[in-house]
């Protein structure tokens, strides 16, 4: 049996290394020592907690073999899922920390001597403080998280659900989550706690729910902030360092990135949260719904620009994930380069569906990493590039961004596509992007647009090269 | 008169918020999505109070309630964990230089 400080070392020591392993990310070739130094931390704690207890009798058993059933699942996600599932998985992830932040809460709340926290009905305050709060917001996580999976997977719809007093009804719940948390506390009744669960599971629910389906970077970065906060409050119930500081890290990470994503859309965050973008019918775009004359063109004219330039920059976004275009992309690249064509990809960060999403795919097709640039590197290069090819991305090319103030896109930065010698845009269709505004690109006169699937246009364009 | 244990936490926690926003600020951004996948994985440590909660109970009495909620909460965890840091080192090996492969 460990004593508790020594435990508390331990646990300092695993904080410390998860603190490494973000670190690590700071660049590719150290980051696969930082994540290293993340299992070591988990080991560390994991073992810790075993030799604190000092309990191998029946129950160790059934804990290792629930740990085993889990860790046996998760390392089977681990290697099957696909890399343009990523947003799916992630947000799969974040309701799992919620959910296991609630049922801690929970078994804690039912049974506070092994946490040694008083007796039922007599949980020391403090304690009851943070494991409320440690509750509501894994259940928030939770329900929260759910909902961005299923929009994300596809069954449910993508489009803001949105209806009359919404904000007043979400602010009613969290009033009364704050007052409920109250009572609880001065009360101690186990009824309040479930009712606490419950409406935290609601708002968790109704606050994701109103945001669109081009907003998720941002909704999954927030979530990925509040299963951090969830975790940090179970931290201080369990008066855990490693969790305090895990809990920290991780809160202010997806913070950071919800930062980051919504500077990359040039909205404020409450802005993102309030929700409803998409739904509104803006009156710029309909003003100009008279047709206007589109250059469109086949897989051979694409070929027969790209053949003739010298320097080509890829756009990709979540078309591209889509279509699953990532690896015929990188073959057409290949053959590119092989006529000494100079390319480059630029990244816009809110291109997909989370933070680095494009990244990912484009390492995933093994496309080296210092050939992908994100926009303030490469955003003057378009001047002098010949050819730019967008593939799956609309929105955040879009020039209106910058000439339009009164387009709902206004001020958001964009990579100055337009400013390449020729656009070839491949596209399913002329309709408008996520945010449902036309693309003024469409209809320049440097830029071809290609209807076709992502894959197979540029699959095309290779074999005409 | 003497501090609450308390508040050593709190400072704890305070000061890993700022430890947390400059070391997410210098991760590139070519590597956020790893870093939601391996925050996944680590705020999966939690499942130390679900180890707590699920011994709790005495060898006559492995399955209360409590222990129930303990050992689910494991399994949840144990997904994270195992999932999140697979996958993590899964996308880390596929970030290669240029003219490692030809």
């Amino acid at each position: 049996m460990l004593s508790a400080n020594l435990s508390a070392i331990f646990y300092l020591i695993s904080g410390v290394l998860f603190i490494l392993a973000l670190r690590g990310l700071s660049s590719p070739e150290t980051s696969r020592q930082g994540n290293f130094f993340g299992i070591l931390g988990m080991i560390i704690a994991i073992t810790v907690t075993f030799l604190s207890i000092g309990n191998f009798s029946t129950g160790f058993v059934v804990v290792l073999i629930f740990l085993l059933i889990g860790g046996l699942i998760g390392a089977f996600i681990a290697y099957k899922i696909p890399m343009t599932a990523m947003p799916e998985l992630v947000a799969g992830f974040h309701s799992l920390v919620g959910l296991a932040a609630v049922f801690v809460a929970i078994a804690a709340f039912l049974n506070p001597g092994a946490f040694n926290l008083g007796s039922p009905g007599n949980i020391k305050l403090g304690s009851l403080i943070e494991m409320s709060i440690g509750a509501a917001v894994g259940a928030i996580t939770f329900s929260g998280s759910i909902i961005a999976f299923l929009k994300l997977q596809g069954i449910m719809s993508g489009s803001p659900i949105t209806f009359k007093g919404q904000h007043p009804l979400n602010a009613i719940i969290l009033i009364s989550i704050i007052v409920l948390t109250y009572l609880l506390c001065s009360t101690q009744s186990s009824n309040l706690f479930w009712i606490l669960l419950a409406v935290s599971f609601l708002i968790g629910f109704l606050l994701i729910i109103p945001i669109g389906g081009a907003d998720m970077p941002v909704v999954i970065s927030m979530l990925n902030s509040y299963s951090g906060w969830a975790a940090a409050g179970i931290g201080f119930t369990l008066e855990n360092t490693a969790l305090i500081i895990t809990g920290a890290l991780v809160g202010s990470s997806g913070a950071i990135l919800s930062y980051i994503m919504c500077k990359g859309m040039n909205r404020s965050f409450f802005n993102v949260i309030l929700g409803g973008f998409g739904a509104t019918e803006q009156s710029s775009s309909s003003q100009n719904k008279e047709q206007r004359p589109v250059k469109s063109g086949n897989a051979d004219d694409a070929a027969f620009l790209m053949k003739n330039a010298s320097s080509v920059i890829i756009v990709p976004g979540y078309g591209m994930a889509v279509a699953q275009a990532q690896h015929a992309l990188r073959e057409m690249v290949d053959t590119l380069k092989k006529n000494d064509i100079k390319v480059s990809y630029a990244i816009h960060p809110v291109a997909g569906r989370m933070p680095g999403h494009m990244n990912v795919l484009l390492a995933e097709a093994n496309v080296p990493y210092d050939e992908v640039f994100e926009l303030e590197e490469i955003n003057n290069d378009f001047a002098n590039a010949d050819v730019a090819f967008v593939i799956g991305a609309n929105d955040v090319t879009n020039p209106v961004a910058k000439t339009d103030p009164q387009s709902p896109i206004y001020g958001m930065p964009v990579l100055d596509v337009e400013k390449c010698k020729s656009v070839l845009f491949i596209k399913r269709s002329l309709s408008p992007g996520y945010a449902g505004i036309d693309n003024d690109l469409f209809y320049k006169e440097n830029t071809l647009m290609l209807f076709a699937d992502a894959k197979k246009m540029t699959e095309d364009i290779t074999k005409n090269l | 008169m003497e501090i609450d244990p308390f508040i050593f936490r709190l400072s704890i926690f305070i000061l890993s918020i700022f430890i947390g926003y400059y070391v997410v600020w210098s991760v590139t951004p070519s590597l956020h999505t790893p870093l939601m996948s391996v925050t996944n994985a680590i705020s999966s440590v939690i499942i130390v109070g679900a180890i707590i909660a699920g011994l709790a109970g005495n060898s006559d009495d492995v399955f209360n309630t409590s222990s129930i909620f303990g050992f689910l909460a494991i399994s949840l965890a144990a997904i994270n964990i195992f999932g999140g840091f697979l996958v993590t080192q899964r996308m880390l090996a596929m970030y290669k230089k240029k003219k490692m492969d030809k």
